[in-house]
């Protein structure tokens, strides 16, 4: 096990993150934030908090379940997914929508994501925010802000551990 | 910050969930008398992602995607069948409907051979309605697809227990203590055995109230109390499921007329003026009106009869996923074996 990131280069790479998306994000645009359950959901409540203290306005915050839209459903015994729930209590429609995850690997998430955020109304736009890139992409899929790219042989795992949940915070290699 | 969301709740609800991971293996379900309450709370917990998919304006997610979901009944249901349909399409399964009166089964074929036939054309989830109250567990001993029970004679209609629990566990939370009248005929109620093992597991206390007539002949052997008296009990109450009068069931008479019915067990205005204020009222349907419930009762603000209807969705939903989950775990596990 090798650590990658730190607790402090962890909130450094959110604030990069955070500033990348207020850049990009032109005024008049209704920007909201949807977290990947269950470490994107972590991050994008702390991205939420980042831009609202730089915009000192409200910036919706959702929480997307892919479990349903997974391409591995019949495919799986060793870890059956649990379906959680999706909580998107605003409308998508015409929104600039910044997908937020953890780590991004296959891309295989992403995609049951959009399928999912589609489902629910139509985007404007839909953007994708990742901590860690590490590589090993199966669907051409990219992110449109990355913390950190790593190249990590597809047999590790890159595990992010986040202080809400994990009672550590750092990003690792195992 | 990070003392900010620590005390978000939901975040806290994950870390207790990620902790104590379960696996559901069940590949059919048959009746709630066999179930955990690990697997009755896992079924609810995910009955609840569920609920959000009919709320939306593309009411389907892709999880059956590629399965074909048969609905086997022979007897009649509108509320239950039609429920189970929509509960398959929304999660774009195929749906075969199948009705006893309309098929060989007129021309005197089994329910094995039935069911055979339909698992030759490459069938996955059974969703059966029987009158026979072993039909369900012996299909599941003739046939490799999933079984689904949407009622067997007087044994158990799980899904119709369930949404009632769901109900319940919605609008109160923890069902610990938990006093639950189950009131009128019972001994022809599918839905009141389903209720009573399923809260009997998830720690309520079930209350049967009928005529005697109207009870079933083991019921010293539930976990219950019986009462004859429903105006002595009905202000401990937290909630009052109302069952059906199963006429199409009852041979001769069991209670001398449908008015002494009502006036003795039916949810009238006045009977409710001495229930809890805040008591939950109950009823799987349809609704004999006048008769086991008055009208203004049934529409009346403590009724969650419309509510039930949509929570059977979503948990007739979770259902159908969690049996397939398990059925894909088990084929993987055999190809693994073979190979």
């Amino acid at each position: 096990m090798k650590v990658i990131l730190k607790e402090n280069q962890i909130a450094e790479l959110l604030d990069g993150i955070a500033e990348e998306i207020t850049a990009a994000t032109a005024a008049g645009v209704s920007l909201a934030l949807v977290g990947v359950r269950s470490r994107g959901e972590i991050l994008a409540q702390r991205l939420q908090k980042l831009i609202q203290d730089k915009w000192s306005s409200k910036v919706d915050l959702g929480t997307l379940d892919i479990t349903l839209y997974r391409d591995d459903l019949n495919q799986m015994s060793y870890q059956q997914p649990e379906v959680r729930t999706t909580e998107i209590d605003f409308g998508i429609d015409d929104r600039l929508i910044v997908l937020v995850d953890d780590v991004l690997k296959t891309g295989r998430s992403v995609r049951a994501a959009m399928d999912a955020l589609i489902d629910l109304g139509r985007p404007q736009a839909i953007r994708l925010a990742v901590l860690i890139d590490r590589g090993s992409r199966e669907l051409p899929i990219r992110a449109d802000y990355v913390g950190k790219t790593l190249e990590v042989p597809p047999d590790k795992t890159v595990q992010v551990y986040l202080s809400e949940v994990d009672e550590r915070e750092e990003v690792v290699v195992e | 910050m990070t003392q900010e969301t620590v005390d978000n709740p939901q975040v806290k609800k994950e870390k207790d969930k990620t902790a104590t991971r379960f696996v559901w293996r069940r590949k059919h379900l048959l009746g709630l008398q066999d179930l955990s309450r690990r697997e009755l709370v896992h079924i609810l917990d995910t009955a609840a992602g569920f609920q959000e998919i009919s709320q939306r304006s593309v009411k389907k997610a892709p999880a059956l995607r590629g399965k074909v979901v048969v609905n086997l009944f022979f007897e009649d249901s509108t509320r239950t069948r039609n429920s189970f349909t929509l509960a398959a399409q929304r999660l774009s399964a195929d749906v075969l409907e199948f009705t006893a009166k309309t098929s060989s089964v007129s021309k005197g074929e089994t329910l094995r051979d039935t069911a055979r036939n339909l698992e030759a054309m490459g069938i996955d989830i059974v969703v059966i309605r029987h009158s026979s109250g072993g039909a369900t567990h012996l299909l599941s001993k003739c046939i490799d697809a999933c079984i689904v029970n949407a009622g067997d004679g007087y044994h158990e209609h799980p899904t119709q227990g369930l949404l009632d629990i769901f109900t319940m566990r919605e609008l109160r939370g923890d069902l610990t203590g938990l006093k639950v009248a189950i009131v009128g005929d019972i001994a022809h109620s599918r839905v009141a055995r389903s209720n009573i093992w399923g809260l009997h597991t998830l720690g309520a206390q079930v209350y049967l109230v009928a005529p005697p007539t109207l009870m079933p002949s083991g019921v010293r052997e539930l976990p219950v109390q019986v009462s004859h008296d429903f105006d002595e009990i009905i202000g401990q109450m937290d909630v009052l499921n109302m069952l059906r009068v199963q006429f199409e069931r009852i041979g001769s008479s069991v209670f001398p007329s449908t008015l002494e019915y009502s006036r003795m067990f039916g949810l009238t205005v006045e009977r409710m003026k001495r229930a809890k204020k805040d008591v939950i009222v109950m009823h799987p349907g349809p609704i004999n009106r006048g008769l086991e419930i008055e009208s203004e009762v049934a529409d009346g603000p403590n009724s969650t009869v419309l509510r039930q209807v949509s929570n059977g969705m979503a948990v007739r939903m979770a259902v159908l996923f969690l049996v397939n989950q398990a059925a894909a775990a088990e084929k993987k596990k055999s190809r693994r074996v073979n190979g």
